[in-house]
């Protein structure tokens, strides 16, 4: 019993310590009163160099969290236990958030290097007029393919995916409505339907990739491409280029018929504390040299026009990234569906999941 | 009597709050649709769309081949811990891999079962040709036994460590052979420990998700899966909570079939 009060009284002790030491350096973030903004991003998506620059030259301290996917991000700022001053959810996540009043409208006029962004990439569907978001990356979907296995022009279009010499080949993302769409494109339908019919012919078709499907995974994706575990592989461009840095075999290709065109934005959450610390990050994030600096270290592709003449040649003109102005009319952005056609969405994709080779 | 009472109170809280109050909310909210409208469709899509009873039946079917495994292996180290030297030694490196996360874990398997993996290496140096081994049932079965093996082993070896040995001699004493006293003495009065290792590894086994996804390559689809994706994906709660509802009823047919029964005398026989 002595010795059992003695382990608690020594838990307890050490306890205490812990929570004086948190407590100090929370104290100490927060000493420096409003010279502070909270990031809530995507894990492993900005040049760390760039927010150091950021806290050096204008003395805000940037704390930064993040999250790995647009639901678990949705979750929490509705929850508003933290108050982020940044977020940055795709498209359709802004569309959703905007509905549910939980963005703050831009002040253009705090924001005058909005104008570098090109404005192919401006007034989209999602957000019209840019009054809630400012795009930060955007890329597509397409297909990664290893040339060791594959010759390139085996892999060009999404319909050759079916073809049985990938028999247990190919890695899908674990995503319902990115697999949906790559059974849908090739029938001529919008990634954006509503049509259950459509669906249903959709998810029919998508069925019968199944014995092509090594697996279904998310973020590993990456690590399995490099690894040569699989051939092909449907994903996202920023993954892609990640892989492609880590494996000089990989390639990617954006199928000409069309495919889902992406946007990361940032936003400014209602919950916000610091606005002007907010505002300060975003133009000097829209800063030509910044964001050429940002993209050269992710990979993905920049909406900022005037960045890309900073950018080395060979990222600038490479089609995998930045495709043809031809290849870019026949890219689709996803619309925020209502809540019943998403569940369809992932009542197909799970019984294609569950669908036995 | 009153004093008592004041006792339990932290008690009482707890199991309500912690409790009865979680498990209330998630059958208050497996009667809701995805648009938030009072239904009992949930259930019905449940029982109807074949698609969730192929699973249940399917995770049933994996927790129950992971149980039996685990049982296979535990019950044989349990034994043998038992009767060596420095038994709290053993027992403590049995139960030093829990302390890393399951994540690392089941990455480290990844490493040994891909395509150039460790195993695959060797496969190819002794001539037998590399494999796919990921993404298979037998891969997910093995990690997932892994896995749970040390909450199998602890509970039996408890038993066993608790087991008086003069019973065993006794046995002996009396004729019984090695197997005899095995089977009558021995497996019976150790039972609880089975019991207990059972409910340890099944129930966890029926939800398990972070591995059907990196091992089975979501070929493995089970109950676990299915809650993850509708809660953080299709944010569909109300189908999400219904097999939540689902899972509890099944912990409590396990516990049922595996609860001590009162008349402890008349089970050993």
């Amino acid at each position: 019993m002595k010795k059992l009060t003695l382990i608690i009284t020594a838990i307890l002790i050490f306890c205490g310590v812990l929570f004086g030491i948190n407590h100090e350096l929370n104290a100490k973030t927060s000493a420096d009163g409003q010279r502070v903004l909270n990031i809530y991003n995507w894990g492993d998506y900005i040049d760390p160099a760039l927010i150091k620059k950021f806290e050096h030259q204008t003395g805000y301290h940037v704390v930064y969290e993040t999250f790995d996917s647009n639901e678990a991000m949705l979750t929490k700022i509705k929850q508003g236990g933290t108050s982020y001053d940044l977020a940055v959810p795709s498209d359709y996540t802004v569309q959703r958030m905007r509905k549910a009043h939980l963005l703050v409208k831009l002040d253009k006029r705090r924001l005058p290097l909005l104008k570098n962004i090109d404005q192919r990439f401006m007034n989209l569907t999602f957000d019209p007029g840019n009054d809630y978001s400012v795009p930060y990356f955007w890329g597509t979907l397409g297909i990664v393919y290893n040339d060791q296995m594959v010759k390139a022009s085996q892999v060009q279009h999404w319909s050759q995916l079916w073809n049985p010499q990938f028999k247990n080949q190919i890695m899908l993302t674990d995503s319902a409505r990115d697999m949906l769409a790559i059974a849908l494109i090739p029938l001529g339908y919008s990634v954006n339907t509503t049509n259950k019919t459509q669906l249903d012919q959709a998810a029919k078709r998508l069925d019968q990739l199944a014995p092509n499907t090594k697996a279904v995974v998310a973020d590993e994706i990456k690590m399995y491409m490099e690894q040569d575990e699989a051939a092909v592989a449907v994903t996202y461009s920023g993954e892609a280029a990640e892989m492609m840095a880590n494996n000089t075999h990989l390639h990617y290709v954006v199928p000409s018929e069309g495919s889902n065109m992406w946007f990361d934005n940032w936003v400014i959450p209602k919950t916000a504390k610091h606005r002007k610390a907010a505002y300060a990050f975003l133009n000097f994030m829209l800063e030509p040299k910044n964001a050429a600096q940002n993209a050269e270290y992710i990979g993905y592709s920049t909406p900022n026009k005037a960045a890309m003449k900073d950018l080395p040649a060979s990222v600038r003109n490479d089609a995998q990234f930045y495709p043809s102005r031809e290849t870019v009319t026949h890219l689709q952005v996803y619309k925020d569906l209502p809540l019943k056609t998403i569940g369809d969405y992932n009542d197909l994709f799970l019984e294609f999941k569950m669908f036995k080779k | 009597m009153k004093s008592k009472t004041a006792y339990l109170t932290p008690y009482f809280l707890w199991i309500a709050l912690f409790v009865i109050a979680p498990m209330a909310l998630i059958l208050y909210q497996s009667f809701f649709s995805i648009t938030g409208h009072f239904t009992f469709g949930n259930y019905e899509q449940y029982l109807s769309s074949g698609v969730y009873l192929k699973m249940t039946v399917n995770s049933i079917w994996y927790a129950f081949i992971i149980t039996v495994l685990a049982l296979l292996v535990s019950y044989p180290t349990a034994y043998l811990i038992n009767h060596l030297k420095n038994k709290q030694l053993w027992l403590l490196l049995i139960i030093l891999p829990t302390w890393i996360n399951l994540l690392l874990k089941t990455y480290a398997f990844i490493g040994l079962f891909s395509q150039n993996g460790s195993i695959n290496d060797f496969l190819r140096f002794v001539g037998l040709g590399s494999h796919q081994i990921l993404f298979t049932d037998a891969s997910f079965i093995f990690v997932a036994t892994y896995i749970e093996i040390p909450f199998m082993i602890l509970p039996i070896f408890n038993a066993l460590d608790e087991l008086n040995p003069s019973l065993v001699n006794a046995s002996r004493d009396l004729g019984a052979s090695a197997w005899q006293t095995f089977r009558r003495v021995i497996f019976p009065l150790t039972m609880p420990g089975v019991k207990a290792g059972v409910q340890a590894v099944f129930i966890p086994s029926l939800s398990l998700f972070m591995i059907t996804r990196l091992i089975g390559g979501n070929r493995v689809i089970t109950l676990g899966t299915a809650i993850e994706e509708h809660f953080l994906v299709t944010q569909n709660w109300g189908m999400g909570s219904t097999i939540g509802v689902i899972l509890i009823l099944a912990m409590f047919v396990v516990m049922f079939l595996t609860r001590d029964r009162k008349n402890k005398g008349g089970q050993i026989r």
